[in-house]
């Protein structure tokens, strides 16, 4: 017998009788004020969340608070003016001196202040975690009060990765002081499409 | 109703004022109070080390001195959580059954049996208040802070009702003081430190008096203030419900 | 970096190894302080949510659901895994998981390798394994790298070195990345590791994982992090391998809403882990791995008063706020899973070894009233006392104290007859004997003995009449 057939025989035999699965259905959020609300979350998180009206906004805002002399990566066409387009195919690897990069996500959650999105709006992988600061372009319409509606939103979506991604990178790991710039970004910033 | 009043055995031989404020006030309260002569202990500190097998012969004694009763009460909220989850007999578990049922720590009895509204009762004192663990999280005394439900205390209710007497506000409502039994020598650096850290909160919130629903809890605080030779004192929650000063 | 042996201490028991911890009280005061604060964050972040009691309730049934129906949710996450390109592998134990290993980083001619928070590889001290056969191993997460450069394990699960003062931080990376000596702003060492642990994260082709939670429903499997070094490793690496105790399972996907909601806020009080990253297939060109791993699961699993041990899901809440975790630190339970959980987990493991854990409790409860997951820890750890007895491993000294206070206490007579007030405890009860050698002694002062015990008083007043009004 090996280990595998050892294993599922010994969870078969010692596996207490079944209990039941509960209802979690009524778990529902509020969507009343739920934009405010992942502002305020988020803000206080240390990341910048910002209302805007269109991607002409965001362009402006992008020159404004970044170098974009330094290197700038998106998946979005409309600001391949600003920043360089992402490859998929090439080795994540020449992706490491990138300054800033410039993603959309599908939902963002107003509980906790995290944004969603999967490896096909990523453009790589390693693009969310391997830039110095992160910016995200989300549509307000996207919102959705708890993580229960965002499963619910996301579904049986196929992707090969997806991620929540809640704010700067952080740790608190020396004493227990906040750092914002553990391993991944040291800023994050959203901008919401009215 | 009769009551058959449950004396823990190191209240019985150290603290027997608190018996006696007990057994008075119940009295005053109209109650027919007897007490067992025979009663020894509800077997706990064996138990609680593992040897719960051992405490048959403990178990059977309670039984027969208390099973006549309505109602048994004792002002020890950790003896009385230990009846109510551990009392089992091999000959007589009807009678078990129904002595868990019955069995009532003083301040509960007097919240939810006798639906006390006022007492006639003066202590004019800072008073801080320890929950016991066992009389908040085994007897459920007043609301857990770990818990998101709405906040209740019965022993604070009664202090309420007590004239002229000032309550502190702690810190940490209801961090565990550290004597848990035979962990207060078994593991003594831990069992005092955690003591000390209580008797700090009290102290430093400007207690005279810490008072409790458990005397173990009670004494190894005692213990602690004496030793540092504190004027804080110690005082059974019977005590200031049956204080007349 | 050393290889080899950790510092394990002396192989004392906690109360040993409480009282040495103990003794820099102001040590301990810091320690005890930075762990309630978390735990009050918890309670803050918990009373966010209204429905927080439901949502542990609910929590806590489907976990009951899983190890309850494992077996046909083994069957179904293996079968979707496979579906999704992943190569599963059974372990029975440490050692076969260390292999697993070793085998997949030497098919790939692969020496080093970066590893994310897995308590499930420090049980099976997979660093050390791999250290012997010239595979070096290191663990990106800034505390476990910290513990790592120190040669010490992990003290907490979520906050791995939760005991060390920035100072002594500090004196670390002088000697291990040549910082200057003296530097302690926490700021200005985690930019000087999030350098050095770059350069790491791109030059090492193999990348470890842990899971806090694996969908059976998807194939899926999620890692929370806060640094985002679960991710760097695994998105530049050729081969990814994630490591798993067979009860990290959950059965659908929505039930993540659940367990995303409880986990950070009760951890840390943080309404979500910065990443909370879900792998499901590996990237063009990757490898990726997952292994199964029994060691000791199963057997708790058959333990019909210790199987719900394993609905755990790691948060590390009852360490928060176990008041003799806090004053006694996590190095004292000499166990990888440490506080209340580690207690009722680690005697399934060896029970020799393991036997003081249980008695490192007051029994107080805090523990499983912050539980996302309901666990009956206070209760259990009284019973795991009961089997510790039953099998021989209580102290003797212990016994025989034991067995005489039963005998007095089920004879009134003997009772009665012990004497003068406090006469039958200097015979029976440890905590009372009057002498240097009592350990009572040491720190408090002894109750008075009073002239009459309640019994004798009530024997003697008008027994039955009432009090005078």
């Amino acid at each position: 017998m090996n280990t595998r057939e050892k294993i599922l025989q010994a969870v078969l035999k010692n596996q207490p009788q079944t209990t039941p699965l509960p209802d979690i259905s009524n778990f529902k959020g509020d969507h009343t004020d739920a934009v405010q609300k992942y502002i305020n979350v988020f803000n206080a998180i240390g990341g910048v969340a910002l209302l805007v009206d269109d991607i002409a906004e965001v362009k402006v805002l992008i020159n404004k608070n970044f170098d974009v002399n330094k290197r700038t990566v998106t998946t979005l066409p409309e600001l391949g003016d600003v920043a360089e387009l992402i490859s998929g195919t090439v080795n994540p690897h020449t992706y490491e001196d990138i300054e800033l990069a410039i993603l959309q996500a599908q939902l963002f959650v107003a509980e906790n202040g995290a944004v969603w999105l999967t490896d096909q709006l990523m453009g790589q992988r390693i693009i969310p975690y391997i830039c110095q600061h992160l910016a995200v372009v989300v549509s307000a319409a996207s919102i959705v009060p708890t993580l229960h509606e965002a499963y619910e939103k996301i579904g049986t979506d196929d992707y090969g990765f997806g991620g929540f991604i809640g704010g700067p990178s952080k740790t608190a790991d020396i004493e227990q002081a906040l750092v914002l710039g553990a391993h991944g970004p040291l800023t994050m910033t959203v901008f919401i499409l009215r | 109703m009769t009551v058959g009043l449950f004396i823990p055995c190191y209240v019985n031989q150290f603290y027997p004022d608190a018996g006696k404020a007990t057994l008075q006030l119940l009295q005053k309260l109209g109650v027919d109070v007897k007490y067992p002569r025979k009663q020894t202990c509800c077997g706990q500190p064996m138990a609680n080390s593992g040897f719960e097998h051992l405490s048959q012969g403990c178990n059977d004694l309670f039984i027969e001195n208390f099973a006549a009763f309505d109602y048994i009460v004792a002002p020890s909220a950790s003896c009385v959580l230990h009846i109510k989850d551990h009392l089992h007999s091999h000959e007589n578990e009807e009678q078990a059954l129904t002595i868990r049922n019955k069995v009532y720590e003083l301040v509960e009895f007097l919240t939810d049996i006798l639906n006390v509204e006022n007492l006639d009762a003066t202590f004019p004192y800072k008073v801080s208040l320890h929950h016991s663990c066992h009389g908040l999280r085994g007897l459920h005394l007043a609301q857990m802070s770990e818990l998101n439900s709405p906040p209740y205390s019965k022993p604070q209710r009664l202090l309420d009702m007590v004239k002229g007497l000032q309550q502190v506000t702690l810190d940490r409502a209801d961090e565990c003081c550290g004597f848990g039994g035979t962990f207060c020598v078994a593991e003594e650096a831990v069992s005092v430190k955690m003591g000390k850290d209580r008797v700090r909160d009290h102290t430093k919130n400007g207690a005279e008096y810490i008072t409790s629903s458990d005397l173990s809890c009670l004494m190894h605080l005692e213990g602690i203030l004496q030793r540092s030779k504190s004027e804080v004192k110690i005082v059974h929650i019977a005590e200031i419900l049956n204080s007349t000063l | 970096m050393k290889n080899g042996n950790m510092k394990q201490g002396n192989k004392k028991d906690h109360p040993a190894l409480a009282e040495a911890f103990i003794k820099d009280e102001e040590r301990v005061d810091w320690h005890d302080g930075a762990l309630w604060y978390i735990r009050e964050k918890r309670d803050i972040a918990s009373r966010q949510i209204p429905e927080w009691e439901s949502l542990r309730e609910a929590a806590s049934e489907i976990k009951s659901n899983v190890i309850s129906n494992l077996h046909n949710y083994l069957l179904q996450f293996e079968n979707n895994l496979i579906k999704n390109g992943i190569i599963v592998h059974w372990a029975d134990n440490a050692e076969e998981h260390n292999e697993i290993v070793y085998s997949i980083l030497k098919a790939k001619e692969i020496n080093q390798m970066v590893k994310s928070k897995s308590m499930l590889t420090e049980e099976c001290q997979l660093n050390e394994y791999l250290a012997e056969r010239g595979i070096d191993v290191i663990n990106s997460d800034l505390g476990e790298y910290i513990q790592q450069i120190d040669n010490e394990p992990p003290s907490h699960i979520v906050l791995p070195c939760i005991h060390k003062r920035k100072e002594e931080i500090g004196e670390l990376f002088h000697e291990h990345l040549g910082t200057e000596k003296g530097l302690s702003d926490p700021t200005l060492l985690t930019r000087v590791a999030r350098k050095h642990l770059r350069n790491i994260f791109l030059s090492r082709r193999a990348a470890l994982t842990g899971v806090n939670f694996a969908v059976a429903e998807t194939g899926e499997y999620v890692v929370c992090t806060n640094e985002g070094n679960a991710d760097m490793g695994a998105h530049l690496s050729e081969v990814q391998i994630a490591s798993m105790g067979l009860e990290k399972l959950i059965p659908q996907k929505k039930h993540l809403g659940v367990f995303l909601r409880l986990l950070a806020r009760s951890a840390t009080g943080q309404p979500i882990t910065i990443y909370s990253s879900h792998y499901k297939k590996p990237r063009e060109g990757q490898e990726m791995h997952l292994i199964l791993v029994d060691a000791g699961r199963t057997r708790q699993l058959g333990r019909a008063d210790f199987k719900d041990s394993l609905k755990c899901i790691k948060c590390g809440a009852c360490m928060n706020t176990c008041p003799v975790y806090r004053k006694s630190g996590g190095l004292s339970y000499h166990n990888t899973i440490s506080g209340p959980i580690g207690a009722i987990l680690a005697p399934n493991l060896d029970i020799k070894k393991h036997a003081d854990l249980p008695y490192a409790s007051t029994l107080c409860g805090s523990c499983s009233n912050v539980c996302p997951v309901k666990i009956n820890i206070h209760e259990q750890l009284y019973k795991w006392r009961q089997v510790i007895v039953k099998e021989g491993y209580a102290a003797n000294t212990k016994a025989m104290t034991m067995k005489a206070m039963a005998w007095t206490l089920s004879s009134p007579n003997t009772f009665t007859n012990a004497g003068k007030a406090g006469r039958w405890f200097l015979h029976n009860i440890p905590f009372v004997i009057n002498n240097k050698f009592n350990l009572w002694y040491k720190q408090r002062e002894m109750p008075e003995s009073p002239k009459e015990s309640f019994a004798e008083w009530y024997a003697k007043s008008e027994a039955g009449k009432p009090a005078k009004t």
